[in-house]
Parts: C-alpha cells; sequence; structure tokens
C-alpha cells in the first residue's frame, strides 16, 4: 500500500507491505540507520522518534499509522538532514559524556528531547522516571541524566531567545 | 592549527558526532548488493539426540538459497570451534575438550544450540522456511544447575566426560592451608551462589559474509570486540580458509563487556554459507536469539573457609567452587573460573595461605564465559563477603578487620601466595578516601531516620583487587594460553604532518579513539584534532588481539606509546640531516626538533614533509617516510583496585532494596581522559549493581528452558534504579607500563557486587541475617524476612 506522511520536514510517499514496522521501514526501505533496534519486546528504547510530537517506539508500530502524519528521527533533529549540526540535546549528551558506544543514543536523546520540549526545567528524579523505557548498557545513565537535565535548559534557554 | 590536548586532559569524545547524529556504522547498517538473508534454527530443547534433519519442504520454500545442517558442515570436514585455552587439573591431565561444533551434529546441548542455517531472498522468507524443516529430536533429561550435573546419575552431555567435569583444576598449597586451619583461633564459613548473569550490549550480535570469486576473498563484518582474533581462529583452524583471504571488520560495535570476545559459530557458518551460495548473506540476531546464544557468564556455586587468629589476622583461605562451563567449552571458557579467579583471591590482605578448588562442569546452558570482569568479581564477591562474616562473628569492625590485614602501601611489590605479584597500590589510602566521601561518621544517623520511615538502612564496603591488561604472554602460557596476549600499533605520519594510528584493540564504547590520540598528541605534540585511530578491520590494522580484560589502555597503549617513541627515534635522524648537527644532540619536545643549545629548529611538520619528499635527505643511511609499528607484550598484569562502599534502605513491607548512595575510590594508575574513566567508572558499577540486585539467568530444571529469556524476564538495570554515584580515583601508577597505566574497564563490576550485598546484609544483620544471594531481589528479601523473626519496627 502507498503511504504519504511528513518525515524529517520534507514530504514522504513509499510503498509498503501492511506488517511494516516503521523501524523497518526506516532502516531497510529508507536507509535511514540512526533508529536501532535493541530488541523485540519494546523494551530498550533504542527506536525512538517522535511521531506527530510524541515519542513513540518505532519498532511496534506498523508503517501504515504514519499515513498523513509527522515523522521525526534522529537524522532530522538537528535541521537540515544534510548539516552537521547538533540540537542542543545533542550538544548535551557530547558535553556531559552522556554516550559511550552510541547504540542506545538516538533513543535516548530523541526520548529526552520529548520530555525535555515545554518543560522549564527538570529534576533528577523526572529525568531518572522519563528514561524508564530506555535502557542503556554502557553508562550507568549518571551521564545521561546529567545530559538531559543540562540539554533542558538549553533547550528553554534557546526557545526563550527566539 | 588546534591544540595539543594531552594526558590528563578530558576533551569531548571524537566518536560522538556520529552516534549522536545517526551516523554510525554498526553491522546492521551494513547492505550489499545482491545481500540475501540468513537465519539460524535453534534447537527448542536442552538436551536431546539430533537424529535427523529433512529440509525437503524448506527447500522448496518460496526466496529460500540454500539449507545448511551439520551434516553439510561435516561432510565439508570444516573444525569444531576452538578454545582458546587448556587448563590442566593438579595432576597435569589436560581437561576434557569434546569438540564443538558449528552446527549441531547428532546431538544438541542447551536451548539455542544451533541446527540449520536458511538463506533466503528475505528475513520472512528464511523464517518461513526455517518452520517447514522436519527436525527429528529424541529428547532426554536436561541438567542445568552444577551441583546436579556432578551427582551420580545425572544427564551426561558427552559420553566421555564422566559426572559432567570438564576438569578438576587446583591452585595455592593446600597442605599449608590445613596446617594454618588447625592452628586457627576461628574459622568463617561461607555458602554462596554466583548467579548467571547475561551481558546484554544494547547492540544484539550480528554478521554479513561475502565471497569474492575474482579474488577468492572472504570478508566477514561481525560485531566483535577482536577482528584479529576471528580471522585467527576462524580462518586457520574451523573453515581453513588463509589468513590472506579472510578479511574480518569490526566497524562501529554497540557495546561488548566481554558477550562479543568470542569466537561465535555464527561467523564461521555465514561466512562458509556465503561462498556456497556466491552471495553476501547478512544475520542480525533478535534480542531473544541473543538470551539463548550470547555467551553467558558467573554461575558459580562456592564453599569458602577463612581460618583467622585471634586478633582477626588472616592466617588462609580456602575455597571449593564449581563452575557452571555450560553446554560447550566457549573461546575462553576454562580459563574464567579458574586462571582469572584463583589468583585473586588474596585480595588487598597479606593472606599467608591459599587453596583454590575448581571443579569446571558441563551443564545443557547456554556456554558460559567472559563477562566484564570475568573471575574477578566471583573472587572478590567469595572473598568480600567471608570478611563480613568473619567480622561479624568475632565481633570486630568491618573496616578495622580491613585495615589490619591490608596490604600496607610500602609493601609492594607483594607476592601473593597464588602466583600473581602485585606491583604497586595503596589499599589503605582507598579505603580512607572512600571513607571520608561516603560520609560515613554520620551513617549511624542516616540509618536512624530510616528507621523512623520503618526501613533498615545498611552500609557494604568492599576493598578490592584485581588482575587485568591482560596479558604477559610467557606467563600466560604457562597457564594454559594457546595464543599470545601482546598488542599492536601502526603510528602513520602523513607528509602534512597529521596522524593515523591503526592499533589491534577494538572501541566498543571505551572512547579510545580520543584517549589514544591524546597520547599521540602529547608524545608528537601533533594537535588533538590531527589524529585519527583506525581499528576492528583486518585489512587495515597489522594485526591485534582486541580489547577485553580492561587491556586496551594497558597493552594497546603501550604499543602505541612505544610506536610514537620509535617516530621520534626516526624524526631526530632527519632532523639531524636537515640541521647538519650530530643525531645525539638532537631534542625532541613540544612538537619540535631541536639542536640541544641553540635556537636550530625544525617542526614535526617539516621533518615528516622532508620524509615524504627525500630530496635533501640521509638516503644513504635511512628509508623515506615517517611510520613506526610496535609490538608490545606486558611483563606483569596490572592490579586496579580499590573501595567502594554502598548505602541501601531495605522496605520490609515489600522486600525492596533501594540503592541510596554510593562511593567508589579507585586506583586505576595514571588517568589519561578523567571523563572517559568516570564514565567507565559509572558503567562498571552499575553492571555489578545489576548483579547484587536485579540479574539473573534462570534455567528449569529438566526441560532446560531459559526461564529469563527477554528484557521483560531478565531485569537490565534502569535509570530510576540509581542514586548519583561519587566516583574517584587515588592512584599509583603502575610501574611496568609505559604510562603507569592499570586499566578500568572492569574495576566497576569487579567491586560493586560485594559491596552492595554487604550493605544488604547490614542492614538485616539485626534480624540475624548473615546472607544474602544474588540477586537480592523483592521476592528474595521478603521471603527472608517471613522466615526471620521480624520484630516491629521502630517508631
Amino acid at each position: 500500500m502507498q503511504i504519504s506522511f511528513t518525515l524529517n520536514g520534507r514530504p514522504t510517499t513509499v510503498d509498503v507491505e501492511p506488517a511494516t514496522l516503521v523501524a523497518e521501514l526506516l532502516r531497510e526501505q529508507l536507509n535511514m540507520t540512526g533508529t536501532h533496534i535493541g530488541c523485540d519486546t519494546s523494551q530498550c528504547g533504542a527506536c525512538v522518534v517522535h511521531l506527530d510530537g510524541l515519542p513513540v517506539k518505532s519498532c511496534t508500530l506498523l508503517a501504515p499509522a504514519l499515513d498523513g502524519a509527522t515523522l521525526l528521527t534522529i537524522e532530522g533533529l538537528q535541521g537540515a538532514p544534510d548539516s552537521n549540526r547538533l540540537h542542543p540535546m545533542q550538544e548535551a549528551f557530547r558535553e556531559n559524556h552522556g554516550l559511550q558506544c552510541g547504540f542506545c543514543t538516538p533513543g535516548m536523546v530523541m526520548t529526552a528531547v520529548a520530555l525535555a520540549k515545554d518543560k522549564p526545567s527538570l529534576s533528577e528524579a523526572e529525568v531518572r522516571h522519563g528514561l524508564e523505557g530506555n535502557i542503556c548498557r554502557c553508562t550507568g545513565y549518571q551521564n545521561i541524566v546529567l545530559s538531559v537535565m543540562a540539554g533542558a535548559a538549553a533547550m528553554n534557554a534557546a526557545a526563550k531567545g527566539e | 592549527m588546534g591544540n595539543v590536548i594531552g594526558i590528563g586532559a578530558a576533551p569531548k569524545r571524537k566518536e560522538d558526532q556520529r552516534f549522536l547524529t545517526g551516523r554510525g556504522n554498526y553491522v546492521s547498517d551494513i547492505k550489499r548488493p545482491g545481500m540475501a538473508a540468513g537465519v539460524f534454527v535453534r534447537s527448542p530443547h536442552g538436551h536431546a539426540i539430533l537424529r535427523g534433519i529433512d529440509k525437503s519442504a524448506a527447500l522448496a520454500a518460496s526466496g529460500v538459497v540454500a539449507v545448511l545442517t551439520g551434516d553439510d558442515v561435516a561432510a565439508d570436514g570444516l573444525g569444531s570451534l576452538p578454545c582458546g585455552w587448556g587448563i590442566t587439573d593438579a595432576k597435569g591431565v589436560p581437561m576434557k575438550e569434546p569438540p564443538f561444533p558449528m552446527l549441531a551434529q547428532g546431538k544438541v546441548r542447551f536451548v539455542g544450540d544451533m541446527v540449520a542455517f536458511v538463506v533466503a531472498e528475505t528475513v520472512e522468507q528464511a523464517n518461513s522456511a526455517a518452520e517447514l524443516l522436519k527436525i527429528d529430536y529424541e529428547v532426554l533429561p536436561s541438567v542445568v544447575g552444577v551441583l546436579d550435573a556432578v551427582h551420580p546419575g545425572a544427564p551426561q552431555l558427552f559420553d566421555d566426560v564422566p559426572n559432567n567435569i570438564c576438569c578438576d583444576w587446583e591452585l595455592g598449597d593446600k597442605s599449608a592451608v590445613e596446617t594454618a586451619f588447625r592452628k586457627a583461633a576461628h574459622v568463617a564459613k561461607l555458602s554462596l551462589v554466583n548467579n548467571r548473569l547475561i551481558g546484554n550490549p544494547m547492540e544484539p550480535r550480528a554478521a554479513i559474509a561475502e565471497y569474492e570469486p575474482g579474488t577468492d576473498r572472504y570478508t566477514l563484518w561481525s560485531t566483535s570486540q577482536f577482528p584479529h582474533v576471528v580471522r585467527f581462529l576462524m580462518g586457520a583452524l574451523v573453515l581453513k580458509i588463509p589468513q590472506h583471504k579472510l578479511r574480518v571488520v569490526a566497524p562501529d560495535v554497540g557495546g561488548g563487556f566481554g558477550v562479543k570476545q568470542f569466537h561465535y559459530g555464527e561467523e564461521a557458518v555465514i561466512t562458509w554459507a556465503a561462498r556456497r551460495v556466491m552471495r553476501p548473506i547478512k544475520w542480525v540476531a533478535s534480542r531473544s536469539e541473543g538470551y539463548v546464544s550470547d555467551r553467558h557468564g558467573r554461575d558459580h556455586v562456592t564453599e569458602a573457609e577463612l581460618a583467622l587468629d585471634e586478633t582477626g589476622k588472616f592466617l588462609a583461605f580456602r575455597v571449593k567452587t564449581l563452575a557452571n562451563m555450560g553446554g560447550y567449552l566457549s573461546t575462553f571458557g576454562p580459563n574464567i573460573p579458574t586462571n582469572l579467579y584463583g589468583p585473586l583471591l588474596s585480595g588487598v590482605y597479606t593472606m599467608p595461605a591459599i587453596y583454590c578448588n575448581v571443579k569446571v562442569v558441563f551443564t545443557n546452558t547456554v556456554p558460559v564465559d567472559a563477562y566484564r570482569g570475568a573471575g574477578r568479581p566471583e573472587a572478590t564477591f567469595v572473598l568480600e563477603r567471608i570478611v563480613d562474616v568473619a567480622a561479624a562473628e568475632m565481633g570486630i569492625d568491618r573496616v578495622e578487620i580491613r585495615r589490619r590485614n591490608m596490604i600496607p602501601k610500602e609493601a609492594y611489590p607483594y607476592q601473593t601466595p597464588v602466583l600473581v605479584q602485585y606491583d604497586s597500590g595503596d589499599p589503605m589510602g582507598c579505603l580512607d578516601g572512600a571513607l571520608a566521601a561516603a560520609d560515613v561518621k554520620n551513617f549511624g544517623a542516616r540509618k536512624a531516620a530510616s528507621q523512623r520511615k520503618g526501613k533498615f538502612r545498611g552500609l557494604g564496603y568492599s576493598t578490592y583487587v584485581e588482575a587485568c591488561g591482560l596479558a604477559p604472554s610467557r606467563f600466560a602460557g604457562r597457564l594454559g594460553a594457546r595464543g599470545g596476549l601482546y598488542e599492536s600499533a601502526t603510528v602513520r605520519v602523513h607528509p602534512t604532518g597529521q596522524v593515523t594510528v591503526m592499533i589491534g584493540t577494538h572501541n566498543h564504547g571505551q572512547g579510545h579513539e580520543t584517549t589514544f590520540a591524546q597520547i599521540v598528541s602529547d608524545k608528537l605534540g601533533v594537535a588533538f584534532e590531527n589524529v585519527d585511530i583506525v581499528f576492528g578491520d583486518t585489512d587495515r590494522v597489522q594485526f591485534g588481539m582486541g580489547t577485553y580484560g580492561s587491556r586496551s589502555l594497558v597493552v594497546g597503549g603501550a604499543a602505541l606509546s612505544k610506536a610514537a617513541d620509535k617516530v621520534i627515534v626516526k624524526g631526530k635522524k632527519i632532523a639531524a640531516h636537515l640541521l647538519e648537527a650530530a643525531e645525539v644532540d638532537i631534542q625532541f619536545e613540544a612538537g619540535k626538533f631541536s639542536v640541544a643549545g641553540t635556537d636550530r629548529t625544525k617542526t614535526f611538520e617539516e621533518i615528516a614533509g622532508a620524509a615524504y619528499v627525500p630530496h635533501d635527505y640521509p638516503l644513504e643511511v635511512l628509508e623515506p617516510g615517517l611510520e613506526e609499528q610496535a609490538y608490545y607484550d606486558p611483563v606483569n598484569f596490572t592490579y586496579p583496585g580499590g573501595c567502594h562502599i554502598a548505602e541501601v534502605e531495605v522496605d520490609p513491607e515489600t522486600g525492596t532494596v533501594t540503592l541510596v548512595n554510593y562511593t567508589a575510590v579507585d586506583d586505576v594508575g595514571t588517568v589519561i581522559n578523567p571523563m572517559i574513566v568516570e564514565g567507565q567508572l559509572h558503567g562498571g558499577i552499575v553492571q555489578g549493581v545489576g548483579q547484587a540486585l536485579y540479574e539473573n539467568a534462570v534455567y528449569d530444571d529438566g526441560s532446560g528452558q531459559l526461564l529469563s529469556g527477554s528484557l521483560m524476564d531478565y531485569c537490565m538495570p534502569r535509570a530510576d534504579h540509581l542514586p548519583m554515584m561519587k566516583v574517584a580515583t587515588h592512584s599509583t601508577l603502575c610501574t611496568h607500563t609505559p604510562m603507569g597505566v592499570k586499566g578500568c574497564g572492569e574495576v566497576g563490576t569487579i567491586g560493586s557486587p560485594a559491596a552492595v550485598i554487604n550493605a544488604v546484609v547490614d542492614a538485616l544483620s539485626h534480624l540475624g541475617v548473615t546472607h544474602v544471594d544474588m540477586p537480592a531481589t523483592p521476592n528474595r528479601i521478603w521471603r527472608l524476612l517471613q522466615n526471620a523473626s521480624l520484630p516491629v519496627a521502630a517508631e
């Protein structure tokens, strides 16, 4: 079947098998491999993307649900797909050593951006609770939590500046 | 011109840009032209005779390219998956080493054992065809626990391995220990289980293989921590592919923790299959598949006894362990519960005599091998737990008993009674630092506050040492290693002065691209941004043993340091010619070659340029070019260690243990990048906390089914399980590595389980609890409390 949606700001039309998962569509059909698949039980969160502004696990979402929707992936977070700039949340992860092997990172960043959106500040407890659906095996979470708090502050400072 | 960023600085990581923007290059991201999909068909039984496989229906299914089984492997005369260590028993008799076929032949020995490989146009077609295989199993009873496996009458995995015992290994002076026990004023005893773990790196294992008929070359992309070792083991021993015809690439790898440091059957099968079907094939494990095929870790049952004199001084330590090997010997399997366990039983203490006996046992479970820490967390757990037991029984404070027995800083180098000689350390300094950082003096007030809420608060200590920087080859060879354990690095200086390093270690989260660039920047005075680190490709990197055992900086960094020194030596020769001075008068400092006592200098870039444009160059005595290679084989292990203090709160209503504070002061030697070291400590500690409180691989006896086979059943630590940890370093320098480094990858995981469980026991000690097995889940603690005579919590 044919579906049309906005992908990272660009109108996109693709033919998909109805049983295709969004994570598979992105990785296999659209060659956008920034979204990762780390489990098969919707636990790990490596595949988190934003569907109409909300974080979703793309391994658990069927592609037909995208029809008419707006999808944002890690590749589109920092603006134009051809830029190498960092979003304030990505910058905060870099500054705070919030990543090691990088595999959980795209999902972690996408969850963090959604968590921080429209929040003037995030407490440590809110961040830890908000990351419950994202597993990291490398960092022990400490620097991720610090990254998300710093990234949230930076996002809000940037929003105020606009 | 960028800046020199040297040793001790904390630049942000070079690798982060690609990971943060979704531009990493993991195996599952790679596509090759004409690529087919492969799926492995795995045994659903823990133990069964494999009578036969009818593949006719599967072969006829839509899109199927090939179906391969153990019969095909046998017909092609391929080798068994090799074990890299051969241990012997006390009489020198070699371990039992049954073959480990890459696809099962005649019998399956664990749930997940591979029986067939199906190749099709798509994954869906391969999976559908796999369901059409008619596999005739005669199911046998499974045995999953070590105590049951050695019991007479237990199911036997191999006809020629009586009682499933692979090796009855021992270390130490048995009679000296017996003598000491006879003289002891007190003997503390402890029985414990070291729970079975599953490493769970976030990236599942994956592989792509391709054969190029035009050049007769094979390429394997694999999620491996050691591509050169895979090339050797698979090429030379399993598939008989000449080394120069086989390229193994391990690109970005999403975490390893030991799980990806073995040569897996999947790698051999897919490479062999790619040649047979003349197409690239890709396989990506699902998480569930990883649970039943990634090598597991730990799984010990232990009886320990500690002999003490009347003042609490340790006299002797006796440890008897049954260690689970699973269904076959994995790459390092038998080495882990023996050579990486027994020699650590002296800990940071003066322990006059030690005897350790380990029975290495086959069971119908996934093969067990190294997982972060590998043997050393198990040793630390036994020792640090029994020290607490002895302290409680003798009425000595837990910190005081440690102090009384600790090796003083001045006593290093210190020879233990179990092979290893610690070169440097200051356990007392780490203990003092941790006591202050953890605010132990105010613990009483915090405990009282918890008590008022109806909660029990406990404090736990772990003062420990480990052996890492694997490994001095000669020493390892005497212990049964079948390979060397050195490392290699090439420093390639380009004509314009930038540097590319080719190194045999593998970066899968440790930040090598940053740390190693700092070493080069520091040594050669080259800007940090002008150094790139290449790893993970046998066609680009000369050789290497990979990354495991906290060895990359210790052994690989040392090779890199040596190679950089060689560049300086050659640069001095070139500079001497250009500056018309004697070589001995040339000094190199801060990126400049100069004639001592003069202002005549040549920059590093000028020397590099001259090396590649040798118009004015001593061609009679010196080759053009500026590229040097070094191999480094360490003279000893390194011995990081430290003191960890855990503070927990137990809710007696639910049995929930909450980790409320965690402090670690570790001695990791010279710190190259403190930001990265802290990150390694955080991650390591949480993996140990996971073992202590959450993680457990559980098998059903009889059927051999893995009951904890998904992230929903096997509890991994999450962000909201943890407090902010305090980590710090208190370093003494390693005396034999070039930069004084000791390694930091595993310390967290080694020190933390004992600290956490000692805290849990402390919290419950007023109820008569003397030991809690891991993981200290709410269920386990609640049951323990129901059995204890629980007094009403004080108001």
